[in-house]
């Protein structure tokens, strides 16, 4: 086990604590540069995917993890981004200037969603920030001047320094991947200033964090907006690797999704965001592995079981069937957010620091470590 | 004027359906503080229950309607014991996880079992209309609202006035000090389950000549559902009707005066105004900050 030594403030804040965390992420990231070579062009889409999820939930980590306002609106706020780029690029507005405004319309949203946040605590909040996504919805499906109604929008490639960038090339990879590693590195930056911390204290207890002279009501409004704004960033990309973006594609599942996202990562680490992304992005995969693979190899492990070929043939049909079942996949998801909520409430992220410490501490150490704490005296109708 | 009325009407229905489902929130929120994101799909379960009873096995449809009340208040203890209490006690935003993932699950499950096709449950309110000068009222819509106004009443009564409810009443303000005081709080939130469960199954099998029956309806109807209970202030079982008979007015008057599309956004535009004004709703308690 290493002893971090410290003395001085500066080393209690550093984004890397020492040079295994460089040596750690430095090869992750070069391992992420060299994928597009190696991956196959299905999960190379895939991990595009696993790079907007994870931007998204790197935002609404700063909103629901570390600010403590839960919300379950943010597919109106990639929805914003996404159909900002679209309008805007249909004026041969280069990128760099339809991304930035994206990102800023969606930030003055947020800011503006916010505001009567403030008044606003857990499942009022939770409410009124679906409502605002419905409106959202609704808005973009019925103003067709700009968003072409339920008819969508077409978002052509993406032009770069007089290139155009496919959607499916390595380059548009490393854009997403480039946009993913900064905003994780903005954020990190974030929450080791002023405002981070503030945004801290706001979540563990609002009444303390304003006793100590935070302007709680300022403080949040900008997690709002911040949030809001990764997301926009994460829509435009969304939008271009889409290609094509309607309404209904913004709905409620979406920000639930999200919300999987930062629960099934961990609700308390950037890791997290970005575990969570992976896992979600890569349950699709997985699911369409079972669905093919499974009925042979269930059917195989009847017939060496002592099965009859004409019984594992019956075992084969009959897990073929529920395997392509219609809203199996549903189902999947409501069985995962359970038992994440009731037996990992850490998210995977938490099962890799209690991994990591249990091998640290090797003989000693205990589960009551990272157990949560019950309170029964509570009725936050009084809080 | 006439056309005045018959929205009016149709309104005071479909908001009664509304009321009924955000009625079962209330309970449970008003009981142990966890809101049941899940309750619609609660609701459209009930609906698939009452279906195969009375449509598939052919039974009477009040005894039909009986089986499927008390095979989903067992679901609703089921549901319970599983999911929510090994996380009573956590803060709120689990808990809401939790009921959602349920919900998820509920609506797939029963998705896989009946199929996605809608479904209709005949009941003896099915045909005719009661005709009150030029004024025409659907029996079935006349049903959901006897029901919801008796339903409302004998919870406002079981809440206020026996022992019972009064431990429910307390374990919401305080579960350990209900504990201590001799209630048993386990049961309690058990039972409060299975009856917000069995609301939600007369809202289902009532609402079933209306809308039919299909493996979304819960998840529609139970969104429009919030805006009801938040309206009338979460915690109040008159509140959650009134709310629910204002959503449901409002939307009916939207979908016929206003523009197309301001129907389902209304509600929503509604519930924003009145968290933005009185968060604590129309019969919410104000209660003030402690630390």
């Amino acid at each position: 086990m290493r002893f971090l030594f410290k003395t001085d403030y500066e080393d209690d804040i550093r984004l890397f604590p020492h040079s295994g965390y460089v040596y750690s992420y430095g090869l992750l990231l070069a391992v992420l540069v060299i994928a597009p070579y190696v991956l196959s062009s299905y999960l190379m889409s895939q991990l595009v995917f696993v790079c907007i999820y994870a931007t998204v939930g790197v935002g609404l980590m700063i909103l629901t993890g570390f600010t403590g306002q839960a919300s379950l609106g943010h597919a109106a706020f990639l929805a914003i981004g996404a159909y900002t780029a679209a309008y805007l690029q249909q004026f041969n507005v280069p990128f760099p200037v339809y991304f930035l405004a994206a990102g800023l319309l969606t930030g003055v949203v947020g800011a503006l969603v916010g505001f009567p946040a403030l008044r606003l605590q857990g499942i009022y909040l939770v409410i009124a920030t679906i409502s605002f996504a419905f409106i959202v919805e609704e808005i973009m499906a019925r103003w067709e001047s700009v968003t072409n109604g339920n008819e969508g929008m077409r978002v052509k490639a993406m032009q770069l320094l007089g290139a155009t960038v496919s959607r499916d090339g390595p380059t548009f990879y490393y854009l997403c991947l480039a946009v993913l590693v900064l905003t994780i590195v903005g954020t990190l930056n974030l929450l080791r200033s002023p405002t981070g911390r503030a945004f801290v204290a706001i979540r563990d207890s609002e009444t303390a964090a304003r006793s100590m002279g935070i302007n709680v009501a300022l403080y949040k409004v900008k997690s709002f907006a911040i949030s809001a704004a990764i997301t926009g960033f994460a829509g435009v990309l969304f939008a271009h690797k889409l290609s094509f973006i309607s309404p209904e594609m913004f709905t409620l599942q979406l920000s639930i999704e999200f919300i999987i996202v930062i629960l099934i990562g961990g609700t308390f680490s950037l890791h997290g965001a970005v575990l969570g992304a992976i896992f979600l992005v890569m349950i699709d995969p997985f699911l369409t592995y079972l669905k093919d693979d499974m009925p042979g190899v269930i059917a195989g492990v009847a017939a060496t079981l002592g099965a009859g070929a004409e019984r594992a043939g019956h075992i084969q049909d009959a897990v073929a069937a529920f395997a392509s079942a219609n809203g199996l996949k549903g189902a999947i998801y409501g069985v995962i957010i359970v038992v994440f909520v009731l037996f990992e409430p850490l998210g995977l992220y938490g099962r890799w620091l209690k991994i990591k410490l249990f091998f640290q501490l090797f003989p000693l150490y205990k589960r009551a470590t990272f157990k949560r704490q019950k309170i029964y005296v509570k009725s936050e109708r009084n809080r | 004027m006439l056309d005045f009325v018959q929205q009016l009407v149709s309104g005071i229905a479909l908001g009664c359906v509304y009321g009924l489902i955000a009625l079962g929130f209330v309970l449970v929120y008003k009981a142990t503080e966890v809101v049941n994101f899940a309750q619609g799909d609660l609701m459209m379960l009930g609906g698939f229950f009452a279906f195969t009873f009375i449509g598939m096995l052919g039974l009477n449809y009040w005894v039909g309607f009986a089986g499927a009340v008390i095979c989903m208040a067992l679901f609703g203890m089921l549901a319970e014991r599983v999911v929510v209490r090994p996380i009573l006690g956590y803060p709120q935003f689990s808990i809401i996880m939790a009921t959602i993932g349920l919900g998820y699950f509920l609506r797939s499950v029963a998705g896989m079992i009946w199929g996605t096709d809608d479904f209709k449950i005949e009941t003896p309110f099915s045909q005719g209309v009661l005709r009150i000068g030029s004024l025409v009222l659907a029996y079935d819509k006349l049903s959901v609202i006897a029901a919801t106004i008796i339903l409302c009443a004998l919870l406002y009564l079981f809440f206020n006035r026996t022992t019972l409810g009064t431990a429910m009443r307390a374990s919401s303000e305080n579960m350990l000090a209900a504990y201590y005081m001799g209630i048993p709080v386990k049961r309690v939130v058990s039972i409060v389950w299975a009856i917000s469960a069995a609301v939600a199954t007369c809202a289902g099998v009532l609402l079933a000549p209306i809308t039919f029956i299909h493996s979304n309806v819960g998840l529609v109807l139970g969104l429009k559902a919030f805006p009801a209970a938040v309206l009338g202030g979460f915690g109040s079982i008159p509140g959650a009707v009134v709310g629910g008979v204002l959503i449901g007015v409002i939307e009916s008057m939207a979908g016929f005066y206003l523009p197309q599309g301001w129907k389902d956004v209304a509600p929503y535009i509604v519930l924003l105004a009145v968290l933005l004004l009185k968060p604590e709703g129309l019969f919410g308690l104000h209660v003030r900050k402690k630390v």
